[in-house]
């Protein structure tokens, strides 16, 4: 990897994305490299609109911000229209499945995040299936280092079905990726 | 927990890591966004190392605590934003007038008033010299980056014990919420306070020769000694004496400006042949230095200065500067504010541009690269 | 001790005009500090601003005078940090109750171990004569030349419902009473407030007609009435000099301390 890579993973504020951004920040210095991990919110703890920023680099990181964002996410109709709609040339766009996007032909990438964590574990760990989805789409973090970050982050207790929700992220990849 | 590693750290996390390195053994605060976590992570920690927290009833009372604890032998520190900052500057100006060591901690966000709360901004920065009334004087210091949250909250307790004074760390909203890899040095020097010979007498505002400041004795060591906001001579009682007066706010503001070698701390990059200069402060600062090694790359002679210590201003190192530097680019998240001492220092010898950005959010990469091309263009 | 070695005599004398009440509310709590053996050296005096505050300046302990109606809150930071120190802290009607009213109701909450005597001279005393909200309806005051029309605080009343675990109102007529509920104060284990009734003669007094320094305390004897637990009605048109409340109760640094050896012990 040798520039800088930059994730956007926008929701709902409550959904868990600003964790998920901290892991995989995590996960890229435990691979040794640089990582910087921001967010933008507002006022309300849970619901709007809210978006986690994650740049990972070899190189020193400079600005800490996304410039041109490589990967952006988006779980809700919100987040879409307000951070994945405008602003990305080169960016590749994921949403959840229960999206609606007015074009489905531009390279917009949809997965069944959410509706997988309610029906197969519970909706508390999506934002995890989340991650395990746009961590092994983009593949710059390893999936050792990321589950050690998860493992580090999670509730005791909690720590099987969160491994298992990172699993089913990196199913949701394989399988975007196979029906490209 | 592993030493001397790289790890993912929150600056106001960080903050707090530096502040118990230090020695901080008091934090009095009250919640405001987007300095909460300070309080929060201090809370954790502060009774594992026997400590204490307490979320006072206000910022005033928060202020007031920490210079007390900071008086009861404890060092002490606090943490706000905007709003809050503005409601603890009477007792700033005690500490500075009572010469009392404490630390407080201003994460910036948009203002004035509530302004917008979980945004970025940078408008605090007269607010922190002049806050409190009076001549009085201050060290602010800014930090651009996790690492620096660390270490300069290290060197604020450092040098608000070494001159008993209260230092003031200016941070932004970015660099106090980002995560950033950051290596925890536990290499630092930590200063304590003099403190009085045993057995002399002691009087608590008496500058003794080839000292910085008087020592500091704690309440309860024994001296039975006065404190007081009033104008007061070397014995700490209230005096009307002009000579004493006079005397007292000399001393007060000399003892920044007669140590400025050992206070002021700037960052500069490609100086020595710039034609064009950045000059900006925290989370702007790390923008700058991206557009600025991109410029350099095409080789345009332009170069970066950050200020780490804003208050006092770093006058002479940017004087020199201006050997080559003939246009400043001062990018600020407010209407324009280190402009207006970097416009003092350049005086006539070189062009300043003011940059302003008051959206509530930090500069991009592309509007400075586009502010300083129209400076470099025109 | 000589009650004259708790005074920096030196610092005499004082800033206060001749008939003040200060005096003698200054002299009781130094003879309680001296009926418990209080070490000087162990014993702290926090005031804030007011003609009151300024007797930090003339007693010979630790000493802090602080900013205008924060004497409290600083107060708590050198208890805090030190628990072994015993903090007096000596305030005025408008620096506890209008200014520093919030830190007042908060301490009371808290229960945190000071010792509160507040000197209610009904008036602000340093600024000349501006009413405060211990200042009764209808009296004169520079910033009331038609009479008061505020309704006025019963600090005792406000500091038992706020929390205090001891509260208790002496005069500066009652002067073996005040001593006493200073020392009763001091001794409880938790945030207490004594009111200490004093007499402003040179702008309380004079606006409102009130004769000499002696005739204000003439004023204070005829008008008191001593609460016997049962006579609070009585007090309504007067008012009641007593105790109050003497219920100790959980104390604030001692709480903590309980957090700190509980983590200790985790280890």
């Amino acid at each position: 990897m040798g520039k800088r890579i930059e994730y956007q993973l926008t929701g709902s504020g409550g959904q868990g994305l600003i964790t998920a951004g901290i892991i995989l920040a995590e996960a890229a210095i435990l691979d040794g490299n640089n990582a910087i991990q921001s967010q933008s919110y507002g006022p309300e703890a849970r619901g709007g609109a809210s978006k986690a920023e994650v740049v990972i680099s070899k190189d020193v990181i400079d600005y800490p911000k996304t410039i041109s964002p490589d990967y952006i996410l988006c779980l809700t109709d919100e987040a879409y229209e307000k951070y994945g709609k405008e602003n990305h040339k080169n960016g590749i766009i994921m949403v959840d499945q229960s999206v609606s996007i007015e074009d489905n032909s531009n390279g917009v990438i949809k997965a069944p995040i959410l509706s997988t964590a309610s029906e197969q574990l519970k909706p508390i760990v999506a934002n995890i299936i989340a991650l395990g989805f746009i961590a092994s789409y983009s593949n710059v973090v390893t999936k050792d280092s990321l589950l050690r970050a998860l493992m580090d982050r999670v509730p005791k207790g909690t720590e099987e079905m969160n491994q298992k929700a990172l699993d089913l992220g990196y199913q949701l990849a394989e399988d975007a990726l196979n029906a490209k | 927990m592993e030493k001397n590693k790289m790890r993912l750290v929150q600056g106001n996390e960080a903050c707090v890591m530096g502040a118990l390195y230090a020695g901080m053994r008091f934090y009095a605060g009250y919640p405001i966004t987007p300095s909460s976590e300070i309080a929060e992570e201090s809370s954790i920690q502060l009774p594992k190392v026997g400590g204490k927290f307490i979320q006072m009833e206000d910022e005033i009372a928060s202020m007031a605590a920490a210079i007390g604890a900071s008086l009861a032998g404890k060092k002490a520190m606090t943490a706000t934003s905007g709003p809050g900052f503005s409601l603890k500057q009477e007792n700033i100006g005690f500490a500075c007038m009572a010469e009392v060591p404490v630390v407080i901690v201003n994460v910036m966000r948009m203002g004035p008033s509530t302004g917008l709360p979980t945004s970025p901004a940078q408008g605090d920065i007269m607010q922190a010299r002049w806050g409190t009334h009076g001549d009085h004087p201050i060290i602010v210091i800014t930090p651009t980056s996790v690492k620096e949250m660390y270490e300069f909250t290290i060197r604020a307790f450092n040098l608000a014990e070494k001159y008993r004074t209260p230092v003031i760390l200016l941070a932004d909203e970015v660099i106090a919420h980002m995560r950033e890899g950051v290596e925890i040095r536990t290499d630092i020097e930590v200063i304590d306070r003099a403190k009085p010979t045993p057995g002399e007498p002691y009087l608590p505002y008496q500058l003794k020769e080839g000292d910085i400041v008087p020592p500091l004795a704690s309440f309860g060591d024994g001296y039975r000694f006065h404190v007081t906001g009033l104008s007061h001579g070397e014995n700490g009682f209230p005096t009307n004496s002009v000579e004493i007066n006079n005397a007292l706010i000399r001393r007060l503001n000399s003892k920044i400006t007669d140590h400025l070698d050992d206070i002021v701390e700037v960052e500069e990059g490609y100086t020595s042949d710039a034609e064009f200069l950045i000059l900006s402060i925290g989370s702007t600062a790390r923008a700058a230095k991206s557009v600025v090694n991109t410029l350099r790359e095409q080789g345009i002679k332009i170069g970066y200065f950050i200020p780490k210590t804003v208050w006092p201003f770093p006058e002479k190192e940017l004087k020199e500067c201006f050997k080559t530097v003939k246009k400043v680019i001062v990018p600020e998240m407010n209407m324009g504010q280190i402009a207006l001492e970097v416009e003092r220092v350049a005086a006539g010898q070189a062009e300043v541009h003011r940059l302003n950005k008051v959206t509530g959010e930090l500069f991009t990469v592309a509007e400075i690269n586009d502010g300083v091309m129209a400076v470099i263009n025109k | 001790m000589k009650t004259t070695e708790y005074l920096r005599e030196d610092k005499l004398p004082h800033i206060w005009c001749p008939g003040c009440g200060n005096g003698i509310v200054i002299s009781n709590i130094i003879r309680a500090v001296d009926a418990l053996n209080l070490k000087r050296e162990n014993t702290v005096i926090v005031s804030g601003i007011g003609c009151s505050s300024r007797a930090a300046g003339y007693m010979n302990f630790d000493t802090l005078h602080t900013t205008h109606g924060r004497a409290i809150p600083f107060a708590t930071g050198i208890k805090m940090a030190n628990p072994d120190l015993n903090v007096i802290v000596i305030s005025g009607d408008g620096d506890a109750t209008a200014i520093g009213g919030n830190h007042f109701i908060h301490a009371s909450r808290r229960n945190l171990d000071l010792t509160l005597i507040v000197v209610n001279n009904n008036i602000y005393g340093m600024t000349s004569g501006q009413y405060s909200p211990l200042t009764p309806t209808g009296k004169i005051a520079t910033t009331a030349p038609y009479g008061n029309i505020d309704r006025p605080f019963d600090l005792c009343e406000l500091a038992e419902a706020a929390g205090a675990t001891y509260v208790a109102r002496g005069s500066v007529y009652h002067v073996q009473q005040l001593k006493r509920y200073v020392e009763r104060g001091i001794q409880n284990k938790g945030f207490s407030v004594i009111e200490a009734l004093s007499i402003c003669p040179t702008y309380f007094g004079r606006k409102n007609k009130m004769g000499s320094p002696v005739k204000m305390l003439e004023g204070i004897r005829d008008n008191a009435v001593i609460y016997n637990g049962k006579n609070k009605e009585e007090g309504k048109d007067k008012f009641l000099i007593g105790e109050f409340k003497n219920e100790p109760d959980r104390e604030y640094t001692e709480s903590y301390q309980k957090i700190i050896d509980s983590l200790k012990e985790g280890k």
